[in-house]
């Protein structure tokens, strides 16, 4: 009860101290000071304050189950374990919010004390532009979202959270995703409070890198927990589905990372300073279309909360506003930039980025029309249709050998200008090679021999490149690790869908069965109670060509609040490879149905993309 | 007439021009050839032809006492409460799969009352229907 209190008023303090500081920020830019005036220093902590206090009341109200709180009732039970009460608080719409809040928060406070070095004016802007956006999402959460809304006569038992949430991975994966998310907010407010004060340059390319590259990281590693979560809990065996939900993570990530690399060329050049803006702005705007289309329950997933469409009319004209804001300062103050009369020659660093930035576009726009496309198509003319994987596939892998071939020549150029005249013939011979060993190794194992050892030579191409600058160190030593990370990401990409083998089948206890060279028996069942749910496990013994035994355990666990069936993968990672094996109910208790795969190189898939941040890391430090 | 760097943009910008034509047009071609319609039984009851080429989601509701399963496969009855669809499929079916419940099924018509499924999609929670199942079955009340 009084945690419930204490946390709703201090929202509401929050959201006065917000429009405080909207008001006080203008004043004191009006000011013209050299410095920042202390006092919105200390605003700018207790607004911080005040609704961490408010996220904390809502994680102990979850914590001693108290009913009284709405949110807490319907997304909680005293049988939970700890462990999930507490990750509960962000496992549904209102306590998700209050995250993202947090998030915000958090940002422009750390923003504003690690930008001392910035000119006084760009940096109140930033925040009134933030605390714009902040007074967007307090006015959200107190008029529709509220967490601490009260419920009489007090329930005795809570209606549980959604089972398929009650993971780990799931646990840490909203909480690391919204820190990309919202970080991205940061640039968005920053790029917009440059542009107004004119202050687009190297220094401040310098100062705002690291801003994304934190949000880019925090991102990447946000998507790579939510496919582990996708690949063993969904029991789909795969990392990625091209599920819409999937899909609009994917967008900002490209528009980020298609940002992180034209910010080197305004950082070293000072070229491509509207294309910095404009990424910026479609960064946070699709981090936040992401949001309302992932809750307003337009896509459906288990990430929908919302089904109150007050909710989503809310963040549609919230998004407008925003994107109205953001476009009507672009065009009144891009034309006061100077054009600045620099020369882009073909063969540069400059053009092999921009290369990049067309092909993020284009990948970008695929994604965005497949995914959207359904939703026009269904509120236009009333037809239901689902895009799937193929048109993604057919559409993305052909450019990505391109791509990567780009990847392999770009970082070596020059600034400025470059000629061909280094190239050496040795590289060519490499590059053939390449594809020679691929058309070799995968003609037996592909009909599609062309297409996958193109993609095949490419990848090899820019990993024995990456490789080869790794050992040299001549290049941007964090560059090179991502590069090479995001060859070997493909690689095993390409290795797994090339190599991954499947069977299914209907099974008794006792039953045996073979399938290429491999036996699968099905020996027993245990049934066990656990605190919140009872537990069928399974015991597989697999013999594969190698007359190796393996022991598997696939788990159905019946949930009893709420009454929830889910299946838990049994997964034995090796280095070269997953056995997955998933079981299901049918008919009663005594057919299962049996789905055993085997997915190779799954492990180099997530080390790889964790590499892949890895470098944004290092970058990060580097700068520090 | 025009400067050398007049043309050259000229030049630079009709093969953008042209570049972004081209990627739109590939896009949508392949969008054409990859969409999947979602029909209900009553709605291939009514369809004047059918392509067995064309894969397509059909949904409803599993009847009833019609799951039959053998080794390999699993066979069951796809209804709207108005017309039916058999539907044979081997592979591993979704935690909420059973007889009464909603369901989603992928794959090839071999005629009108056949279905080859190679996906089968249910929600995860038990109080969930797909939403185009939702309104399947609201058409026939």
């Amino acid at each position: 009860m009084i945690s419930s209190h204490i946390g709703y008023y201090s929202l509401i303090f929050g959201f006065v101290l917000s429009i405080t500081l909207l008001v006080y920020s203008i004043f004191c830019f009006k000011k013209n000071n050299k410095k920042i005036n202390q006092n919105i220093f200390s605003i700018l902590f207790f607004q911080f304050f005040t609704v961490i206090i408010s996220f904390i009341s809502l994680i102990y109200s979850f914590v001693i189950s108290d009913f009284s709180n709405e949110t807490v009732y319907n997304n909680s039970h005293t049988t939970k374990p700890l462990f999930y009460k507490i990750s509960g608080t962000w496992g549904n719409h209102e306590g998700s919010l209050l995250l993202w809040l947090l998030v915000l928060t958090l940002f422009i406070f750390l923003f504003i004390i690690f930008s001392k070095k910035q000119p006084a004016k760009y940096r109140l802007l930033s925040i009134f532009f933030q605390q714009i956006i902040i007074c967007g999402f307090f006015l959200f959460l107190l008029s529709t979202s509220n967490p601490f809304n009260f419920l009489f006569p007090v329930p005795k038992e809570g209606l549980g959270l959604n089972p398929i949430l009650q993971d780990p991975a799931l646990a840490i994966h909203p909480p690391i995703l919204y820190l990309g998310y919202v970080g991205s907010s940061i640039i968005f407010s920053a790029s917009l409070a440059s542009l107004v004060e004119n202050n687009i340059n190297n220094q401040w390319a310098a100062h705002i890198k690291k801003w994304i590259l934190i949000s880019w990281i925090f991102l990447t590693i946000g998507i790579l927990l939510g496919s582990v979560w996708a690949y063993y809990e969904l029991g789909w065996g795969g990392f990625w589905f091209w599920d819409p939900v999937e899909n609009v993570s994917l967008m900002p990530w490209l528009c980020l990372t298609a940002l992180l690399h034209t910010i080197i060329v305004l950082e070293k050049r000072s070229l491509l300073k509207s294309w910095t803006i404009v990424l910026s702005i479609a960064t946070f705007t699709l981090s936040m279309s992401g949001t309302f289309l992932v809750r307003s329950g337009i896509l459906n997933s288990v990430h929908t909360f919302a089904n109150d469409p007050k909710r989503g009319i809310f963040i549609l004209i919230f998004l407008f506003v925003l994107i109205l804001l953001s476009l009507i300062l672009f065009f009144i103050y891009q034309n006061k930039e100077s054009n600045s009369q620099k020369k882009f020659f073909l063969i540069s660093k400059e053009t092999s980025i921009l290369i990049n930035n067309w092909f993020m576009m284009y990948f970008l726009s695929v994604i965005i029309i497949g995914t959207t496309y359904p939703i026009f198509l269904e509120v236009l003319v009333n037809e239901k249709i689902s895009v799937g994987p193929p048109f993604f596939n057919k559409l993305l892998i052909p450019f990505l050998a391109i791509f990567l071939l780009f990847m392999s020549v770009g970082p070596k150029l020059n600034w400025i200008k470059d000629n061909f005249k280094e190239i050496k013939i040795i590289r060519i011979i490499l590059f053939f090679i390449c594809i020679f060993v691929s058309f070799y190794l995968i003609r037996n194992i592909s009909s599609e021999i062309l297409f996958s050892s193109v993609i095949g030579g490419a990848v090899l191409y820019l990993l024995f490149i990456s490789i080869e600058d790794l050992i040299k160190k001549k290049y941007n030593f964090s560059q090179v690790i991502s590069h090479f990370g995001f060859s070997l990401f493909i690689l095993s990409i390409l290795l797994n869908s090339l190599l991954s083998n499947e069977f299914s089948a209907n099974m008794k206890i006792g039953q045996e069965l073979s399938f290429e060279k491999n036996q699968i028996k099905f020996l027993n069942v245990k049934v066990l109670e656990k605190e919140n749910y009872k537990s069928v496990i399974a015991n597989f013994e697999i013999v594969d060509e190698q007359k190796k035994t393996t022991s598997l355990y696939p788990e159905i666990r019946i949930y009893n609040q709420p009454n929830i069936l889910t299946s838990e993968a049994d997964i034995i990672t090796s280095i070269f490879t997953d056995k997955f094996i998933v079981i299901n109910l049918l008919k009663g208790e005594e057919i299962f149905n049996v789905r055993y795969q085997t997915k190779p190189f799954m492990i180099w898939i997530w080390l790889s993309a964790l590499l892949v941040s890895f470098g944004g890391m290092l970058s990060l430090i580097k700068r520090n | 007439m025009y400067g050398k760097k007049v043309k050259l943009r000229l030049l630079f910008l009709s093969f953008i021009f042209l570049i972004i034509i081209l990627s739109v047009f590939l896009i949508l071609k392949s969008l054409e050839e990859n969409v999947v319609y979602f029909i209900s039984p009553t709605e291939i009851k009514n369809l004047s032809e059918i392509n067995i080429n064309k894969r397509i989601r059909v949904g409803g509701m599993v009847k009833e006492e019609t799951i039959k399963l053998s080794q390999n496969e699993i066979s069951f009855v796809i209804t709207d409460f108005k017309n039916e669809i058999n539907v044979n499929y081997s592979g591993a079916v979704p935690n909420l799969f059973s007889e009464g419940k909603g369901v989603v099924a992928e794959g090839y018509l071999n005629d009108r009352s056949f279905l080859k499924a190679e996906k089968i999609l249910a929600k995860h929670d038990e109080n969930y229907m797909p939403p185009e199942v939702k309104e399947a079955l609201e058409k026939n009340k």
